[in-house]
């Protein structure tokens, strides 16, 4: 097993770089992807050894970024598509609505939308507004698309490189704020399939759910319950749509309790379907209802806010002392 | 609003006039033929505008007076050629080999596509409007990857031209030399929205304004249309970059069959624009040149009758769709959810073959 140290961000450009060796047919695009490396530095290099007409630095556009990736996609090549921020992917929102989730029906099948929307999204870098954003709900809910996000360097490497080989569109959402967070990185072979649920912690008490920059956090919240006893056991999803319930419902049938995390305000979002479908198939197996522990139902708060916004080791273990104090 | 800058090859009288830049190089086979094309394009259109007042289709959108902006474009195009219509380009449809029964499947709610897009190099119909201006850009960015030469048409109407995605196509079409010809159908309303509300300027001055040039040609000239486009498409495949086509026209029928153009406009502008009809104006031509015998236009209506009743049988004949086709082709692979609901409908007995 050949392992190396990396970050999210480093793991994201081998995994590019690795794709793009393996199938000429992927192309890079997006506003500053080329010499600048993005602005986080994901697509660094790769312009420099692919060249310019497969690292395309594109005009300020975001809907024609994922327009254009359509036509590409029509003709073959694999386009990933790097939106900036979060924040700035609704005037590509129609594309990718409309278009993206819908030509491969309105064309019987005969359109392979073989696309990746690249999507920096959550909070936790103290920016200004649009920034911070949580929007993978509308695009979880659109039939077509799907949705995944990786939690750690190993699987950003490997989920990027799985999402550019699949032939359905693919809304891939990076927790920026785990951009510069190293880990062991397996480069033989990926350790999960792409829309796989992985346990990252056993435990006895309570199932904790979420994905992206809230996995850490978990995880951090699940040592802190140790030392009072409790024991957590957290998922990290990976998978957003679909999500792979299987292995969630594997584990709410042992604890009876689930906590949900995530940072999107909590109406009609992730955390409502897994709650959601999760009580469907465990009803029976519930000692508590479902809690989410979100963001609030406000815009992102200006960031000298945002810890308080975001899920936080207190609020889960808040969320986990409710559960587990509920009595029927 | 037609001024000396609009290509005119053909006048609504039939007689040929000369154009500086433009001659036309069709061969009277050629228009002959392509005379044939706007008449049988037409009938279908009759017809299914019967059709859908007869309850069988769920709406339609007529050409009426397009015909030769439709026919001179699609007649401009090679085979390789690729093409991104909306859902008004039945013209083009006919000429990509697109059956008529296909064309009507949107229509008659059946789909929401209709034809195998590759196998006849035209793509399925967008009904919101503009997106298809991207695609086309993006296709043409690839066929500049593959080094091919073929060129690549986006359509899109005088209503689109306020869009985004046009106007984003038109400076990534500008910024990447895309191998791509913007053909504009200016059909004067979008619904009941005037041109004048669309723009304060021609619509192909804009081209300009892009970094590309644009051309106004009589919409209604086919010997005009089909010149400007062919330039247009080799031009594109010489790799010399995107054209802007505003051909100019007018649309005599209502926007779709659920449209009332009486409320918005005067019946007296309607008929300035049937003295220019594209049909007539051709005819004249091949009387005028004596390049038919007098009984070939009956013919053609004839053979124009006989695709339209077949049309209306093939129409009818196309019943409800089993509706677990639903679940058909949403993704490429296995879906969880989408098993789920293949599962449920089975289990409730719902699905069944057409009836």
């Amino acid at each position: 097993m050949a392992t190396t140290t990396m970050t999210m961000a480093k793991a994201l450009n081998e995994g590019l770089r690795r794709a793009m060796e393996a199938n000429k047919k992927v192309l890079i695009m997006g506003e500053d992807v080329g010499k600048l490396g993005g602005v986080f530095r994901i697509t660094d290099g790769l312009q420099k050894d692919f060249g310019e007409d497969r690292v395309i630095d594109s005009p300020l556009a975001e809907s024609a970024i994922v327009g254009t990736a359509v036509g590409l996609s029509i003709r073959g090549y694999r386009p990933v598509c790097e939106i900036q921020f979060d924040g700035f992917v609704y005037p590509a929102f129609d594309q990718i609505v409309s278009q993206v989730a819908k030509l491969h029906k309105r064309s019987d099948g005969v359109y392979t939308m073989s696309l990746v929307i690249r999507l920096p999204f959550q909070g936790g870098i103290g920016a200004i507004e649009h920034h911070s954003e949580s929007p993978e709900a509308y695009f979880a809910h659109t039939a077509g698309l799907r949705v995944v996000s990786c939690a750690t360097p190993e699987d950003a490497y490997w989920m990027i490189q799985q999402s550019i080989d699949h032939d359905d569109p693919i809304v891939f959402c990076e927790p920026k704020c785990r951009y510069w967070e190293k880990g062991e990185v397996d480069t033989e072979r990926p350790p999960h399939g792409l829309f796989e649920a992985v346990v990252r912690r056993p435990g006895t008490d309570v199932t904790v759910v979420g994905y992206g920059a809230s996995v850490r956090t978990m995880l951090r919240a699940a040592e802190a319950a140790e030392s009072e006893g409790l024991s957590l056991e957290v998922i990290d999803a990976r998978s957003i749509a679909p999500l792979d319930l299987d292995t969630m419902a594997a584990s709410l049938e042992r604890t009876g309790r689930l906590v949900v995390v995530h940072e999107a305000p909590h109406t009609a979002s992730i955390g409502s379907e897994i709650v959601s479908a999760l009580t469907e198939r465990c009803f029976y197996s519930l000692r508590a209802p479902g809690l989410q522990v979100s963001g609030y139902h406000t815009p992102y708060p200006p960031s000298r806010l945002e810890e308080e916004y975001r899920p936080s080791v207190d609020r889960i273990l808040d969320a986990v002392d409710r559960v587990i104090g509920f009595e029927s | 609003m037609i001024g000396e800058e609009l290509v005119q090859l053909l006048t609504p009288e039939g007689e040929r006039v000369s154009h500086p830049e433009y001659e036309s190089s069709l061969t009277n086979d050629q228009i002959v033929s392509y005379y044939r094309d706007m008449v049988i394009v037409r009938r279908i259109c009759t017809e299914s505008t019967s059709l859908q007042r007869q309850g069988q289709l769920a709406l339609w959108a007529p050409i009426q007076g397009q015909e030769a902006a439709q026919i001179g474009a699609g007649r401009a195009l090679a085979p390789m050629d690729f093409t991104f219509p909306t859902y008004r380009e039945h013209g083009i449809a006919w000429c990509r080999g697109v059956p008529p029964e296909d064309m009507l499947r949107l229509f008659r709610a059946t789909s929401n596509g209709g034809w195998d897009p590759q196998k006849y190099r035209h793509s399925v119909p967008t009904v919101v409007l503009g997106n298809q201006a991207l695609h086309a850009v993006g296709y043409a960015m690839g066929v500049q990857r593959d080094g091919a030469e073929e060129a690549v048409m986006a359509f899109f109407g005088d209503g689109a031209s306020s869009q985004g995605d046009v106007l984003e196509s038109f400076v990534w079409a500008s910024s990447y030399n895309a191998p791509i010809v913007l053909f504009c159908q200016n059909n004067q309303w979008g619904i009941s929205t005037p041109m004048s509300i669309q723009s304060k300027i021609p619509l192909y001055h804009r081209a300009h304004g892009f970094g590309f040039p644009g051309v106004r040609v009589d919409g209604n000239d086919l010997l005009a249309v089909y010149e400007v486009t062919k330039r247009a498409l080799d031009n594109a495949r010489e790799g010399g970059g995107p054209t802007m086509i505003e051909a100019y026209t007018y649309r005599l029928g209502a926007h779709t069959t659920s449209d009332d153009p009486t409320r918005y406009r005067i019946d007296a502008e309607v008929e300035v624009w049937r003295h220019r009809d594209p049909i007539e104006r051709v005819k004249a031509l091949l009387v005028r040149e004596g390049t038919v015998k007098a009984s070939y236009f009956d013919e053609v209506a004839e053979e124009a009758e006989g695709i339209a009743l077949k049309l209306r049988e093939d129409v009818l004949a196309m019943g409800k769709p089993d509706p677990l086709t639903i679940f058909d082709h949403v993704y490429a692979d296995a879906h969880p959810l989408i098993e789920e609901g293949r599962r449920e409908m089975v289990e409730l007995g719902v699905a069944g073959g057409a009836h």
